[in-house]
């Protein structure tokens, strides 16, 4: 069983990788919006990465208004 | 008409195998433009039938499929229009929405949905139509409109219905969450699943098989293996005009069309 910092760190290198950034620029608690410059298909595009990657389904409405990546992370270790 | 290049769509025949590429920034909404190419696409059908095989709808934009209708159009188109004439505008774009869906859903040749992105509302509506349904690995599922108060108008219940268990179906409808591609192959939306970016190629592979059969054959075991609820479709039209001529739709679609959010206003 992944800790939820384990997680985050996942979810934080994915996104990296997904929109080819460095990893070391992002932060648990940026906002991936702002920090990644993304809009609301872009988002769903890295929701679809992360349920291929962790395996589970995470109902869009469940991250609806999150923006940072420590609390996708916590809706992500609900699934788990 | 073998070739066609208009605002939203082109489509090009090669070897008995239609090419229909939707092609809109920034999603290919479906809106005025985009349903007019369709309709060129639907008047074009009986005469491409003769030597068609197979017909592929593919993008070529790279956020996806559709994200279904023009809500932006939709609403700003609602709104210029005085109150009693606003229903029998809806109404005329939803029936000849149904016509386009109806006349793809009816050709004889078979029709292949080759998504990836969003495959969202109205553009489900659409891969709903075709026969088979092949979708990269990152591509996505979803009918949103309940939430903003109305249902699918271009024939989608109806059709989602045809195709697959009803548990699945209320859970996609009433929830409006999206579904991963995996998801929606595991309930039988999704027929094959394509690693990323290879979508279209499995697409002309399935077609390459399909133009290897009896062309009569085909066309008869279509219309056999998926009959179209024609009297389900004209009630969805109903359903659809009667709840979008409630206040509480076009105040869900004012706040969504006006969000200035990363992520548009949904509930």
């Amino acid at each position: 069983m992944r800790t939820l910092d384990q997680t985050t760190q996942e979810v934080v290198d994915l996104a990296a990788r997904h929109f080819n950034v460095a990893v070391g620029t992002l932060a648990p608690s940026d906002d991936f919006f702002k920090k990644l410059g993304i809009d609301s298909l872009q988002a769903l595009e890295l929701l679809s990465r992360l349920e291929n990657h962790f395996g589970i389904e995470l109902p869009d409405y469940e991250v609806q208004g999150v923006s940072d990546f420590r609390t996708l992370a916590e809706r992500i270790q609900s699934r788990l | 008409m073998k070739r066609f290049s208009g605002k939203a769509l082109r489509w090009e025949w090669r070897d008995g195998v239609v090419e229909l590429t939707l092609d809109r920034a920034p999603a290919n909404e479906i809106g005025t433009a985009m349903l007019a190419d369709l309709e060129q696409f639907a008047a074009a059908i009986k005469s491409l039938e003769a030597d068609t095989s197979t017909c592929i709808i593919s993008s070529a934009q790279k956020r996806g499929f559709s994200a279904g209708a023009d809500l932006r159009e939709l609403y700003h188109g609602a709104i210029a229009l005085p109150e009693k004439e606003r229903n029998a505008g809806v109404r005329d774009f939803v029936e000849r929405s149904h016509a386009v869906a109806n006349a793809i859903d009816a050709a004889h040749f078979v029709t292949i949905a080759a998504v990836h992105g969003v495959c969202f509302g109205g553009g489900l509506e659409l891969a709903l139509t075709c026969d088979v349904i092949v979708a990269d690995k990152m591509a996505r599922f979803a009918f949103p409109e309940l939430r903003l108060g109305l249902i699918p108008g271009f024939g989608g219940i109806p059709r989602l219905k045809r195709d697959l268990g009803n548990a699945f179906v209320r859970d996609l409808l009433l929830t409006g969450r999206s579904v991963n591609a995996t998801r929606a192959q595991a309930v039988g939306l999704v027929a094959q699943l394509a690693g990323e970016g290879e979508a279209l190629k499995v697409a002309r592979a399935t077609a390459a098989q399909i133009t290897k059969f009896d062309a009569t054959t085909r066309a008869i075991a279509k219309k056999f293996l998926k009959p179209i609820p024609y009297a389900e479709l004209k009630q969805e039209i109903e359903i659809f005009c009667e709840l979008f001529a409630r206040p509480a739709v076009l105040a869900a679609l004012k706040k969504f069309v006006e969000s200035t959010d990363a992520m548009p206003y949904l509930p």
